[in-house]
């Protein structure tokens, strides 16, 4: 018998639209409750510790590495992860951008690339190259030279918006 | 793109359809090895050594394996000694030995990072917290950390069993795994007839593959002696053979399942934690799931050799290259094989040279034993070699574009390691390089904003690798196909593959389900990697359309009642050559098997060819900040040949991500090593890789001359890429600064010093 | 004849020399016949646990193609022949 020393908290959120309520160790990241706990293993670990945005997710319209905050601190939020971006009706224009341009290799660091696109298309509806950069600045990506992803991005920022999430 | 043959009409070669594989990997739904989730799962973790070299006098787990929630302990006294055999192994030569010891250490600790004891518990941080009580009793040793330490007559000797290979001689008591030597014709003679020799030492830097993903391993060993792995792998084959050789069990008694893999780059070919994840899931008979951390991966798994090179070329009045000659040092790392071997083969690859010298060392310092990094071995001779070539050029007051036309090697010409080459498109990518937009254009050297401009340029090759691949494809009465294949889809490779059996079928690629298998459910296949994939991968699934061909033609026949003689597949369709009335689709046959005699499914195998490799040519401008000595990358052009691109957007993308890491190596990426053997910079925050904002659009300029070896004209793309960016980057910071760079990185501090020395302050 | 060169390292059992003329149908011929005239050269080049096969680590190139098939690998008239490592990157 494991001796569980301890007391689990009690995490009610708001995920991609559904009401979500989960119990999780005070001290686990986000992206432990959401890949470990939920199952949701969309959002990608590379590092740990914030330096490479595969863990990307966007909390209360803001986006955030899930690996830098702490699963309680999501009780009553907002967040939404690449699990919610394409719907039944068809993928998020960017999904189908990157798709379209290839771009991604590998694809581990895509997810985190989707949702902060995403969030720069919901603020910036047609941002130039630089902005698109520089915004993006905080997701690594090592096989692609992010050449065809800021295509790909811009190409979504061509497409009217189908009014997906 | 610029076809240099008349090219054949493919209907689905060359087009850029949508991956088969996107849909999951864009909505998060792909199953990398961090996903998996088994019932019953436990959680692994690594003990790892603090010193860089250090005996282990003894392991203390009793206290660790105590600890509630713990369910298994494991060190180096739970493997088996594994034989000391050396095997090939995808883009390495391995020994079992070795490799056991590098996974988990015995009796010494060779690296910073090696593990040395290993723990399952029921979540992560309990194991966290037992592997914290295990207690190891170290005898501290002197590490010798770089090429020259450990060349030292009174070197610490790392690895006490190593008997080195110097010149054919059995050498003990060494840190020098190999020293090789390459000759052809008379470098004396020829530096006799130079009219402008010159000479320099080339150092590099430790750095890592970066891929995003690290590596991770879920293993369980049932009660019937059957062991699954599954695990983020360029070859399960290997992963496979490796583990069998390490624990000493049957290679039937394994089965290793792919995951999606987040990047290799030739970094997730060796074994590090399927081992122990196995032997673990043995002593507490659960499914054991072991990830590593991002500082493991920088300390523990395979970087690419730091070392030196240094490089002699002689030059006659008219700018002929009469002869070379190079001394090339690489780190191993604790054990031995850097690829010192393709060093030799690449270095003076672009060029005819009939006088060569090359001496080539593999040594094994106190650092992780290191892998294959894209194009293993020959980024940096490439530096060496293209960074020279350039001051000579400079020197004779010739273009360095003319100066690489005038030298190009060609088809007959000779490789410093011996082959001749094959057909090979270096003259027409440096051609296709010179007439390029990017190097038509003027660069202003001297913008208004006060910042030094300048153009670099440099070339490089690699070879593509043949090794063997085998799939199977069987028709659904439908009339599409499953190719169900082994090769980890890194890059776009189930598109490429796809494509070429399509091509065949006379299907369009969306037809062709790829699907890749574990190691029970298709016949053998070697890594991804070596720039083998889509040439013999391709090949396989070229060789099983054919197969699938023969027999549907044969069915044909049995329908229409003639023979098979009278019959043709062409344009998708089975024909009568005599009669127009005989005629279906594939598609229509394919609703007919069960009348005619049953499923049609073919195994397609194939060896490919190497010998024909790929030249890549790049050219660089950049933007100098003479205050900071922050270098800024303004515009970059990559020229390869690819044979033939199946699938541009994938061709496309192989050269911009080799630029990018190229780019990464050249300016920022090392390894800083403190004096006894820790790397201080083992994030991603210190450990700087490009990031979106660093860098310009690539553009890539795809040349086809077409590969002899392989039907379609296919030749292995993956590595060139970055084979002549550390040079071309380097170069155009020598034409912004007038300084040159020999070490790399050129981080902002060596071009400051440089700026500074050149103006006398 | 096929025409075989030497590894650099192995060329003091052959006297020094970069190339030798060997008549033989296969590799493992041409390993042979230089073993007759060269003793010494053919540990160097096979297998020692596995006589049938070239030393892991070890390719042959016939007239610039690489092959899988090793000693057992035929030779047309006039082949030019190196021993090789095989070469990290995955060309073997």
């Amino acid at each position: 018998m494991v001796q569980d020393a301890t007391v689990k908290t009690h995490v009610k959120t708001t995920i991609n639209g559904e009401l979500v309520e989960f119990l999780v160790e005070p001290y686990r990241s986000l992206l432990e409750a959401l890949r470990d706990v939920l199952g949701m293993t969309g959002t990608k670990e590379g590092c740990n510790d914030g330096n490479c945005g595969a863990c990307t997710v966007n909390l209360d319209g803001r986006i955030v590495d899930s690996c830098l905050v702490l699963a309680a601190e999501v009780n009553g939020k907002q967040l939404n992860t690449i699990e919610g971006m394409a719907t039944p009706e068809g993928l998020h224009p960017l999904q189908q951008t990157f798709l379209e341009e290839a771009a991604l290799q590998c694809g581990i660091c895509t997810p985190g690339f989707l949702v902060a696109a995403k969030a720069l298309l919901e603020k910036e509806p047609h941002p130039s190259e630089d902005s698109i950069r520089f915004w993006l600045a905080g997701n690594l990506c090592r096989c692609t030279g992010y050449d065809k992803i800021v295509r790909a991005v811009q190409k979504a920022a061509e497409t009217p918006s189908k009014g997906s999430k | 793109m610029v076809a240099t043959d008349k090219q054949p009409e493919y209907k689905v070669l060359g087009t850029r359809p949508i991956r088969p594989d996107g849909v999951d990997k864009v909505t998060g739904r792909a199953q990398y090895g961090a996903d998996v989730r088994l019932p019953g799962m436990v959680y692994g973790t690594v003990l790892r050594s603090p010193h860089a070299h250090a005996r282990i006098k003894s392991i203390d787990t009793s206290k660790a394996e105590k600890l509630p929630g713990v369910l298994a302990v494991i060190t180096g006294a739970n493997m088996p000694i594994a034989e000391s055999k050396d095997v090939e192994a995808g883009e390495e030569v391995a020994n079992y030995r070795d490799d056991s010891n590098r996974v988990m250490a015995h009796d010494k600790a060779g690296f910073k990072g090696q593990p040395v004891a290993a723990v399952a518990a029921l979540d992560m941080n309990t194991a966290l917290e037992a592997a914290k009580l295990i207690a190891v009793d170290y005898e501290v040793l002197r590490p010798a950390i770089n090429v020259d330490e450990a060349m030292a007559s009174d070197a610490p000797i790392i690895l006490e069993y190593l008997v080195g290979d110097h010149l054919g001689e059995d050498v003990p008591n060494t840190n020098i795994a190999k020293h090789a030597r390459h000759i052809f014709g008379d470098v004396d003679a020829g530096f006799k007839e130079a009219s402008v020799v010159v000479e320099r030492e080339f150092q590099l830097s430790t750095v890592h593959q970066g891929y995003i993903e690290p590596q991770n391993a879920t293993a369980f060993w049932n009660n019937d002696g059957q062991l699954t792995i599954w695990t983020s792998t360029q070859g399960a084959f290997w992963v496979r053979t490796s583990v069998a050789g390490i624990l000493m069990v049957p290679t039937s008694h394994i089965k290793v399942v792919p995951m999606e893999i987040g990047g290799g780059f030739g970094g997730k070919i060796g074994v590090y934690l399927e081992p122990l994840a196995a032997l673990l899931s043995k002593k507490c008979g659960r499914p054991v799931k072991m990830q590593m951390d991002r500082k493991s991966v920088f300390e523990a798994t395979g970087p690419a050799p730091a070392g030196k090179v240094k490089v002699k070329v002689g030059v006659d009045a008219k700018g002929k290259i009469t002869a070379a000659t190079a001394d090339v040092r690489y780190e191993a790392g604790a054990f031995p094989g850097a690829s010192i071997g393709p060093a030799a083969g690449c270095i003076f690859a672009p060029y005819k040279v009939e006088n060569t010298y090359i001496d080539t060392y593999d040594v094994v310092v106190n650092k992780s034993k290191s892998a294959a990094y894209r194009a293993p071995g020959a980024p940096q001779v490439a530096f060496a070699m293209e960074s020279l070539v350039d001051e000579i050029a400079e020197k004779l007051g010739m273009d360095p574009l003319e100066f690489r036309l005038l030298n190009a090697s060609q088809e007959g010409d000779r490789r410093a390691d011996g082959p001749k080459f094959p057909r090979i498109g270096n003259i027409e990518v440096l051609q296709a390089a010179q007439a390029s937009p990017h190097w038509q254009s003027k660069l202003e050297h001297n913008p208004s904003n006060g910042k030094l401009r300048g153009r670099g340029i440099a070339s490089g090759f690699w070879f593509n690798g043949g090794m063997k691949s085998s799939v199977n494809i069987n028709v659904t009465t439908d009339g599409t196909v499953t190719l169900v294949e082994g090769s980890t889809d890194i890059g776009g490779s189930r598109a490429s593959i796809s494509m070429q059996a399509a091509e065949v079928l006379g299907l369009r690629m969306e037809d062709v389900h790829a699907y890749v298998a574990d190691t029970n459910s298709v016949g053998y296949n070697d890594v991804t990697g070596g720039s083998r994939t889509t040439n013999t991968s391709g090949l396989a699934a070229y060789n099983a359309a054919q197969k699938v061909v023969t027999t549907m033609t044969a069915r044909a026949a049995k329908l229409w009642d003639v023979k098979v003689e009278e019959l043709q597949f062409e344009d998708g369709a089975f024909s009568s050559k005599s009669d127009p009335e005989l005629k279906l689709t594939f598609k229509e046959l394919a609703t007919k098997l069960d009348q005619t005699g049953g499923p049609v499914g073919e195994t397609g195998s194939a060896v490919g060819v190497s010998g024909a490799g790929g030249f890549g040519t790049h050219i660089v401008d950049v933007e100098v900040d003479p205050e900071t000595g922050k270098v800024d990358v303004l515009r970059y052009t990559s020229v390869q040949d690819a044979g033939k691109a199946i699938h541009p957007s994938y061709v496309e993308g192989q050269m911009q991500g080799g630029a990018a890491q190229g780019i990464g190596w050249a300016l920022n990426e090392e390894y800083v090593m403190s004096g006894d053997g820790a790397m201080e910079n083992a994030t991603f925050l210190d450990y700087r890789m490009p990031t979106a904002y660093d860098l310009p659009m690539i553009e890539a300029i795809i040349v086809e001359v077409p590969n002899p070896f392989h039907p379609f004209g296919v030749r292995g793309v993956g590595e060139t890429p970055i084979v002549p960016a550390l040079a071309a980057v380097a170069n155009a910071v020598h034409d912004a600064t007038g300084a040159r760079f020999p070490q790399l990185p050129i981080k902002p501090g060596r071009i400051l010093e440089s700026l500074a020395a050149k103006n006398g302050s | 004849m096929a025409v075989v060169f030497i590894p650099t390292i192995l060329r003091k059992f052959a006297g020094g020399r970069t190339t030798v003329q060997v008549e033989a149908a296969t590799v493992g011929e041409v390993i042979d016949k230089l073993e007759q005239e060269y003793p010494g050269i053919r540990e160097r080049l096979v297998n020692p646990d596995e006589e049938d096969r070239l030393r892991p680590g070890l390719a042959t190139f016939v007239d610039g193609e690489t092959s899988t098939e090793g000693l057992r690998r035929k030779l047309t008239p006039n082949a030019e022949v190196h021993f090789l490592p095989a070469i990290g990157g995955g060309a073997v």
